[in-house]
């Protein structure tokens, strides 16, 4: 069947299943940056923002997704820069396939609770999984990313 | 690669025309977050969505906060006026499920009505004495769900929280942040005590007797404690699992039971 | 030194951030045939029938594989050198499955759909048989795990497979049992390590194509491309010639993708049907049907005199490989030979053991290698010895352990598969990094406990060494290559796996030709442009690939030197390369890097400049550190909360200081997860419980209060630029220091991993009944 998502401000149309996930429609349509990991919820890698917030596309059936705003890394590239340069400072760079996954909650953070603390960013990043970094270095890109105010 | 077969989708717009996809066949489910359901079932024959019946909403009276079941998790976690009541027990038990992406999708009446022995939602609803209105059968409390033999054929519209002025506590044990409970306690205080316990492995269950006794009691000592806890291993089951044995969770329930009630009373 | 062991961004942060193409699976074709395995339910049972005849007729589906599509060619996966110290015990397909989980057939089709529709319609008829899950019961069992004839090893690795062993092991330094009767203090012990899955957050995946060549090319998420090549062309016959691996960026391995995994299947679909395929495991699938870590029983036994003298070691050993033998021998060689050192000074050593097949998920190549079970075992052990003694055990380690410029007759003696190779320790700062550690957990007034109302503080450590490659059997190899513009190429077949080897070997080509990384562009891997490398393994990248970068940048720099000199008219002597210009130094002519490069390239007598040049490592030094954990533990419920994690690492110098950082904190809280959390556990019928991350639990970010990682100053001469290895060191203390701080808390003693406060709960029920 036929479906339009508004994906990064684009309004296209789909062709899905019905039992398709948004995960699987995003990657067959070459929005790779998505990831899969975990198939059911645990790891975060393939988090969007729905509407503006993060979410699995793994467990969202696309068919849902009409009428809402999808968003992917591609669609907050200027913020991902940004992360991705403090990243590069700290050193919190490993395998990288959370890193899109991650730019997208982190992001949405800050939009929500720019002056959050160590535990707070910690509790709002506990469903994005690092197997490589041992966390801390993350933590403190993430923590200078919150406060850049550019 | 998980999938679930699904025969047909729906999202009706009005409650009627759910309420009759739904219980035209048991292989017709309704989906609420639908990431338990995405790694629970198999086949669906036709999957009604509720997102067009504006079940998204949390508002309050006098006496009570109403929640509309497909309210996802995050949103009850997050509203300012829920944090304030029970010393904010629900936030606290909803902000230690999974993580942000999750409890963004997943909703309250998914979390209710799966009626998951892990819930750590379910405890806390008890001791805050919620009530549950379905499309149906009408308002019950979480009590008279929970003693029900099978989830009911129905549509769950809200939940209810009566406004009281008690103060609570819960208590999730965890392996890992990320893991189910190995156990979680709920305790609330208002005149009276109510004490739940879930994950035992099984599904929360409140300790009546635990919590009379108590009820009776003026002068928490020790020793009073002590047999509450003695009353609450009594009354309560517990099992054992992957994640915990028997005794083990029997330990905690006695250390956070001591604890909770010493911080309810404070 | 400008860009080595300085603040330098990974080469590759902002693509990957950004979302680019990057993963094996970005790269498959659209119209990919989808290949799904059909996984046996049993342990152990011979396939009587399979009735495929229903699906094949599905409309989609391609083919139906059966263990009588393949020629019965025994091969390994382990992806290991050449000849391979595993048994080639293994066929693409077979007609007996050994696990729940096994390769039973698979479905190829359009798409996904299709081939779980076409699982669906298939009927296989077993045979089941009477399986071994626990370890202990395998040898001599009236089970035999592998009867068929055709398997074999390559050389003597001790493979019995009729008495289900798949390898064995025995070394003797000394007479272990007359030292062990003539000490003042012995201790027995026996400990017991669990199975861990590595959970690299991106699945196996692999697709192929044939391309216009008519050569099949295959990306792979895989620590070993050449491997990689060679297990293929030998399994499945096709000349290795035909067949081309990329590895693009692969998103996490940790030793899982050491090991080949779905290639064999792709590379036989789209070799045979000429079309694309792919396969992507479900999670499940990387559980169930990838590799652990070994479980081992470890016995120890160690003796001192009344002066404090540790006297001898002796382990006995048995290790789990599962249902194949890949990395049998060598896991449990490292065992020994990676941990056994530590203590040098001992009269005697014995190490013997035999690695066993059962009917659970094989066991693989980990990050620790066999180092992390050794050392839980042996840093416990001293702990206990140094109770029985009653003296200090950091005074007791300080005594006792391997100091800079000794050695240790085990590394002549045990090499991985092999016999070693001596060596001194040209670096060895472990003093320096027991002082500092000491320091900065604040040791001295932390030990052993400190009791509040509820909670018991409490500190505990252990030291630990590992290697950096495998000397005269790693080879890594480097080609550089100048361009027009004064930039560089670096071609490198060492597999960048998110460690950070990318950006490591920039670093070094860009130090030694004096320019900055962004002039230096780094290519990895791929069989058909880049030059050979054994792969992301052993520890080996830094040291054995990087002598190849240094290497290849030195020659370079000679060969434009000689260039220069020719332009500018003079002797190779006279002229001065500061990365920029080259200068002759008696007429002061210059010629800048950029014009001679475009000279070369365009005007005059031009040529291609680029050399490649390859390292093979003539010894290993082990990087040391001793590691230190402060944990609170609840008085009355025994949760444990991890408070800090300090690490002093030796492993000479830090190319990348930050990711040099990074390795020990991922692989400190990978540990942790060994020694804490993580537990492969299986039912009574040998069906894996925790095939989802839902049960299988990784250390979350809110479980990871502090770390706090240093490196000491040390420059070990034979490493590029000092370096030693760094990729595996961080996950060995964990589990003993962890095991220690309980110790000292409430003198109980934990010896089967993970210490969990059940387990802590348990021991002291037994403890207070006494």
């Amino acid at each position: 069947m036929k479906i339009n998502l508004n994906i990064n401000g684009v309004s296209k149309a789909f062709l899905i299943q019905e039992n398709e996930y948004l995960l699987e429609v995003l990657r067959r349509n070459d929005y790779t940056s998505v990831k899969r990991g975990c198939d059911n919820t645990s790891c975060g890698v393939c988090t969007v923002l729905f509407d503006g917030k993060p979410i699995p596309s793994c467990s969202m059936l696309a068919i849902r997704c009409e009428g809402h705003e999808i968003t992917t890394v591609e669609g907050i590239e200027k913020e991902a820069e940004k992360l991705a340069n403090y990243f590069g400072e700290l050193g919190a760079d490993q395998c990288g396939y959370c890193n899109p996954s991650m730019a997208l909650t982190v992001y949405s953070l800050k939009k929500e609770n720019k002056h959050a603390t160590d535990e707070e960013i910690k509790a709002y990043l506990v469903g994005n999984l690092c197997r490589c970094t041992g966390y801390v270095a993350q933590h403190q890109a993430i923590k200078k990313y919150l406060g850049d105010e550019s | 690669m998980i999938f679930m077969e699904i025969g047909k989708y729906y999202a009706p717009e009005t409650l009627e025309e759910a309420y009759n996809l739904f219980v035209e066949s048991k292989d017709n489910k309704i989906i609420g977050g639908g990431a338990w359901v995405k790694i629970s079932l198999k086949r669906v024959e036709k999957l009604i969505s509720l997102d067009q019946l504006k079940l998204d909403y949390i508002q309050e009276n006098n006496a009570y906060y109403e929640i509309g079941a497909m309210t996802n998790l995050r949103s009850v976690e997050t509203n300012e006026n829920i944090k304030l009541i029970y010393s904010g027990i629900l936030n606290q038990a909803i902000s230690n499920i999974m993580g942000v992406q999750i409890r963004n999708l997943a909703t309250i009446g998914g979390s209710i009505m799966g009626k998951f022995a892990f819930s750590d939602l379910i405890g806390v609803l008890l001791v805050m004495d919620a009530k549950l209105e379905f499309y149906k059968l009408g308002e019950i409390s979480i009590y008279e769900f929970l003693d029900l033999k099978k989830i009911p054929e129905d549509i769950l519209l809200n939940i209810k929280i009566p406004k009281r002025d008690s103060k609570g506590y819960f208590k999730k044990v965890s392996k890992t942040h990320l893991d189910f409970s190995i156990i979680n306690i709920a305790i609330s205080k208002g005149k009276n005590f109510i004490i739940a316990v879930g994950s035992r492995p099984g599904i929360a269950q409140s300790a009546i007797n635990t919590a009379n006794y108590l009820n009776s009691q003026t002068n928490f000592t020790e020793e009073i404690l002590d047999k509450a806890c003695d009353i609450a291993i009594d009354e309560l089951t517990f099992g054992s699992n992957l994640r915990a044995s028997k005794e083990y969770r029997e330990l905690l329930v006695r250390t956070y039971i001591k604890r909770g009630i010493r911080q309810v009373i404070k | 030194m400008k860009v080595v062991n300085n603040k330098v961004h990974s080469v590759d942060g902002l693509g990957i951030m950004k979302g680019r193409k990057a993963y094996t699976d970005d790269f498959a074709e659209k119209d990919s045939l989808i290949i799904k395995v059909l996984r046996s339910p049993h342990p152990f049972a011979k396939i009587k029938k399979i009735d495929d005849q229903e699906a094949k007729k599905l409309t989609g589906v391609e083919m139906v594989l059966t263990y009588k599509d393949f020629k019965r060619i025994p091969f390994t996966r382990a992806g290991q050198g050449y000849p391979e110290p595993s048994p080639h015990d293994k066929f693409v397909l077979d007609e007996y499955v050994r696990y729940i989980g096994d390769e039973v057939l698979a479905v190829v089709g359009s798409s996904d759909e299709i081939c779980r529709k076409a699982l669906d319609l298939i009927k296989v008829e077993y045979e089941v048989l009477e399986p071994i899950l626990d370890f202990e019961q395998a040898i001599d069992n009236q089970v035999i795990i592998h009867p068929e004839p055709e398997i074999h090893e390559m050389f003597d690795i001790g493979f019995k497979p009729k008495r289900n062993i798949a390898a064995a092991y025995e070394m003797n330094v000394g007479d272990v049992e007359k030292s062990l009767a003539a000490c003042d203090y012995v201790i027995r012990e026996t400990f017991y390590t669990q199975a861990q899955a590595h959970v690299m957050l991106e699945p196996h995946t692999v697709n192929a194509r044939m391309d216009y060549q008519n050569r099949i090319c295959i990306y792979s998420a895989t620590q070993t491309p050449f491997h990689v090549r060679r297990i293929i062309s030998q399994g499945l016959e096709i000349p290795l010639s035909k067949i081309r691996v990329i590895k693009p960026r692969v998103g996490g391995g940790f030793g899982g993708k050491q090991a080949i995994h779905g290639e064999m299947l792709v590379a036989f679909v789209t070799y045979k049907t000429g079309k694309p395929a792919k396969i992507v495991y479900t999670r499940k699938e990387v559980f169930e049907s990838s590799y652990t870590r070994h479980p081992m029983r470890l016995e120890m036994a160690l003796g001192a005199d009344k002066n404090g003298k540790l006297k001898a070691i002796d382990a006995k050993v048995l290790s789990d490989t599962g249902a194949y033998g890949e990395h049998a021998l060598t896991v449990f060689m490292v065992t020994g030979s990676k941990v056994l050192p530590l203590y040098n000074k001992v009269d005697s050593v014995r190490f013997v053991g035999d690695v066993v097949y059962t009917n659970h998920t094989p066991a693989g190549a980990f990050r620790g290698y066999g180092a992390i079970q050794g050392n839980f075992a042996l840093e416990s052990a001293i702990d206990i010895l140094c109770v029985k003694m009653g003296v200090d055990p950091i005074k007791f380690r300080q005594e006792n352990m391997m100091k800079e410029n000794e050695t240790s007759p085990i590394f002549a003696i045990m090499g991985e598969g092999t016999a070693g190779t001596a060596m001194n320790m040209d670096t060895c700062k472990l003093e320096e990094c027991v002082e500092r550690g000491l320091k900065l957990i604040d040791w001295q007034s932390k030990y052993p406990r400190i009791e509040t109302e509820d909670k018991i503080k409490s500190v505990g450590m252990a030291i630990a060494m590992q290697g950096s490659g495998i000397p005269y059997i790693d080879m890594g190899a480097a080609t550089i290559k100048l361009n027009d513009d004064g930039f560089y190429n670096l071609m490198v077949g060492a597999t960048e796996i998110g460690q950070g080897s990318d950006t490591v070997l920039t670093q070094i080509a860009a130090e030694e030709l004096m320019t900055s990384v962004d002039k230096v562009v780094i290519y990895s891997s791929d069989t058909d442009l880049t030059p050979f490398d054994v792969g992301a393994y052993a520890s080996s990248t830094t040291y054995v690939s990087g002598n190849a970068v240094l290497r290849a940048a030195k020659e370079l720099k000679s060969r434009m030197v000689e260039e220069a000199a020719r332009i500018l008219e003079t002797k190779i002597e006279n002229i001065d390369f500061d990365g920029k210009r080259f200068l002759n130094i008696n007429d002061k002519k210059e010629i800048s890097l950029i014009d001679f490069s475009n000279q070369i390239t365009y005007s005059h007598e031009q040529k291609q400049l680029q050399v490649t040049s390859s390292y093979v490592g003539h010894k290993s030094p082990p990087p040391f550190m001793a590691g230190f954990v402060e944990i609170d533990i609840d008085k009355e419920t025994y949760e444990v909360e991890i408070i800090n994690y300090v690490s002093v690492v030796d492993c000479g110098t830090t190319i990348n200081p930050m990711l040099a950082k990074g390795q020990v904190d991922g692989a400190i809280v990978q540990g942790l997860g060994m020694a804490f959390y993580e537990d492969v556990q299986y039912s009574k019928t040998g069906k894996l419980i925790s095939s989802d991350m839902l049960n299988y639990k990784i250390p979350t970010r809110l479980d990871i209060k502090n770390l706090t990682t240093v490196f000491v100053d040390s420059y070990e001469e034979s490493g590029p630029f000092g370096a030693k290895s760094v990729g595996e060191i961080g996950i060995d203390t964990p589990p003993a220091a962890l095991a220690n701080a309980v110790y000292n808390a409430l003198g109980i003693r934990i010896t089967k991993l993970p210490i969990t406060p059940e387990k802590i709960y348990q021991e002291m029920r037994k403890k207070n009944e006494k």
